[in-house]
């Protein structure tokens, strides 16, 4: 310890703020007589106490212009959709008008006034659930090697590039899925699925494609995976040590101590984990749209070309035909903006109640 | 068991090895000095390049920083600095991260009504399809993410850092803005760097916000171009002339992200607060 205070009286200058606001020790002058009554009133209030409250109140405004985005792109989606809103209520979420001739939907015919937003919500749930269903058990399975397994050399590693996968920017999935992703499983994967899963009536290969909801699926479980096995990462370390040796000393197996020592404790954030690549997935633009074969079509094969909210947006927004069909744009907008703000919420949560109490994670 | 997880593993590498090998081995042969210095050529003309795409991008990002960074840092400096523990800082935290988790199609929307759709003549930049619209978007989506880092990134620093500041009579902002910012500095820049790299591939908030130009412009007031949203273009057309050139703008954008995210790895994993602690 003594050998550090020379240390510390060296790098004394260095903690030295600019010299030009701090007067030099027991210089400090007294205020001349003739000062003018601002700086005597600067004087008496102390230097910094303007500056100081200023500098908090500009603070708290960055603080507060968080909530104000969100007011405002809500107020802005709201009173850009009211037109919409006026003219079908929630039956824009829940009905389609019908050709009075052959009794088929019409769901999306922006030429004819025809408005439903049912066939991309559709599109939205089917491929957010079978992103899931693929995303789910791998993205668990990377966190338990990574977590409970993996040689330290190799940990890190993989944990970059994991990340880096989630870095790559959704516009170069969306490239890559439509040059290799759909080739292959128009080629390979949907027949596959036709001959052996078709029975399900899930499957039925008549698409000659291969974009639709299962390929859309495909590069959405490829975009969650980082982030949900991250998350589960997060809440996996934060499971105490102590769990994990009780468990082994009981006479457990390794893997029976991850599961009933690990994954049990840690399963609340893990299932918020889920929920927030959930959200990820139900927001998801460029790849979907690219992938999806946007045609506002329900379809109970997921071999077929369907279409999503995001995508449908990103389509049409800029063309959009008449005033209506911006503003019912808008809408599904809206309604995917209160999904996600719900769905992120409830995974915060669920992520916070494991990992609170823990350091935070650096990024 | 153990072996299913390492499949999980390899299964969950491999898309990413698949990516890159495919970008670099359709890519790499239109990366040349062309695609740097030329604009894009007509489908079936040899030659040409993004040279104003990669601008364009440039343009938003700056704009986009300028918007995004001091706020961000701003709202980090308040939730660590003066709001610690109190509930407006935990609402503003939790309202943040679920910010981030707002898809980046809403913003291009909300960036549409509020300055592309009104009609007020004597507003600059408002009224029709502008950079400006697209910067701001993109600057939104910067704020969220630097907050939270930037505020991860002040706690770190220690107290007696502080208190040795406050003893020598600086005032507490003066104290915040050269001590504590200073010291925490690295680790800011590089939340700033993932919030960029972050917003630099986005596609979805540019599309009807910034609608793209062929041409040279770096003027915010009017339609620019972007790289993402070429790539965007060039994909979807039929042309394989335009093919290549979208696989070589997605190379080109993949290295600059990979690149910054390596940066930051590198920086946090050698201890970002090693001066201080």
């Amino acid at each position: 310890m003594i050998e550090q205070v020379p240390e510390i009286r060296i790098s004394h200058p260095q903690m030295q703020p600019d010299p030009a606001s701090l007067p030099p020790e027991g210089q400090r002058p007294e205020p001349p007589a003739e000062a003018s009554g601002i700086r005597k009133y600067l004087m008496s209030r102390g230097n910094s106490a303007i500056a100081d409250a200023g500098f908090h109140w500009l603070m708290v405004l960055c603080a507060f212009s968080i909530f104000g985005i969100v007011a405002l792109i809500a107020t802005e989606l709201v009173t850009h959709s009211t037109e919409t809103w006026h003219k079908f209520g929630l039956r824009f979420f829940f009905q389609a008008d019908h050709d009075p001739d052959t009794h088929l939907p019409l769901f999306w015919d922006p030429v004819n006034g025809h408005f439903s937003a049912l066939p991309f919500i559709y599109g939205t749930i089917v491929s957010s659930i079978l992103a899931l269903i693929i995303a789910v058990p791998l993205s668990v399975g990377v966190a338990v090697f990574l977590t409970e397994m993996c040689p330290k050399a190799l940990r890190g590693i993989l944990a970059f590039l994991t990340e880096l996968l989630a870095a790559i920017p959704s516009i170069i999935y969306g490239v890559w899925a439509v040059a290799v992703l759909v080739p292959i499983m128009r080629e390979h994967v949907n027949p596959l699925l036709a001959t052996y899963l078709g029975w399900t009536g899930l499957f039925v290969d008549d698409n000659p494609t291969g974009l639709g909801y299962t390929s859309a699926g495909v590069i959405l479980a490829i975009m969650i995976l980082p982030i949900i096995s991250s998350l589960t990462r997060e809440v996996m370390t934060a499971v105490p040590h102590s769990q994990r040796e009780a468990v082994l000393a009981l006479g457990a197996t390794r893997w029976e101590m991850i599961r009933t020592g690990v994954l049990r404790n840690a399963r609340i954030g893990i299932v918020g984990a889920i929920i927030l690549g959930l959200g990820r997935a139900l927001g998801e633009t460029m790849a979907v749209t690219m992938v999806i074969g946007n045609t506002p079509e329900i379809h109970r094969s997921l071999l077929a070309n369907g279409a999503s909210m995001s995508a449908v947006i990103a389509n049409e927004y800029a063309e959009a035909v008449t005033d209506l069909h911006r503003s019912a744009l808008t809408e599904i907008g809206l309604a995917l903006f209160i999904v996600t703000i719900i769905v992120n919420a409830l995974a915060r949560l669920l992520v916070w109640a494991v990992t609170r109490g823990t350091p935070p994670r650096v990024i | 068991m153990t072996f299913l997880a390492i499949l999980a593993t390899a299964v969950v590498v491999l898309p990413l090895l698949a990516i890159f090998a495919y970008l670099l081995y359709k890519g790499a042969a239109s990366v040349n000095l062309d695609f740097f210095t030329k604009v894009l050529k007509p489908p079936g003309e040899v030659g040409g390049g993004l040279a104003n795409s990669i601008v364009g991008s440039a343009v938003l990002l700056a704009e986009a920083s300028v918007i995004g960074v001091p706020i961000g840092i701003g709202g980090g400096i308040f939730l660590a600095e003066y709001g610690r523990g109190t509930k407006f800082a935990n609402a503003v935290r939790f309202t943040a991260d679920v910010l981030n988790g707002v898809p980046s199609i809403i913003m291009g929307v909300a960036a549409y009504a509020l300055i592309v759709s009104p009609h007020i003549s004597w507003l600059p930049f408002v009224g029709h399809f502008s950079g400006f619209a697209g910067g701001v978007a993109l600057g939104i989506m910067m704020i969220p993410t630097i907050t939270r880092t930037s505020e991860e990134m002040l706690l770190m620093v220690p107290n007696a850092v502080r208190e040795a500041a406050l003893g020598l009579g600086v005032p507490n902002w003066r104290s915040i803005l050269s001590i504590t910012v200073r010291t925490a500095s690295p680790g800011i820049i590089t939340g700033c760097m993932l919030a960029f790299a972050r917003v630099a591939g986005e596609t979805a908030p540019l599309i009807f916000t910034v609608l793209g130009n062929s041409f040279w412009s770096t003027s915010l007031n009017r339609p620019i171009d972007a790289l993402p949203l070429r790539i965007y273009v060039l994909a979807l057309s039929p042309y394989d002339d335009w093919h290549r050139m979208a696989w070589a703008g997605s190379l080109v954008l993949i290295v600059l992200i990979v690149l910054a995210v390596s940066l930051v790895r590198y920086v946090t994993s050698r201890g970002v607060m090693k001066g201080a602690s």
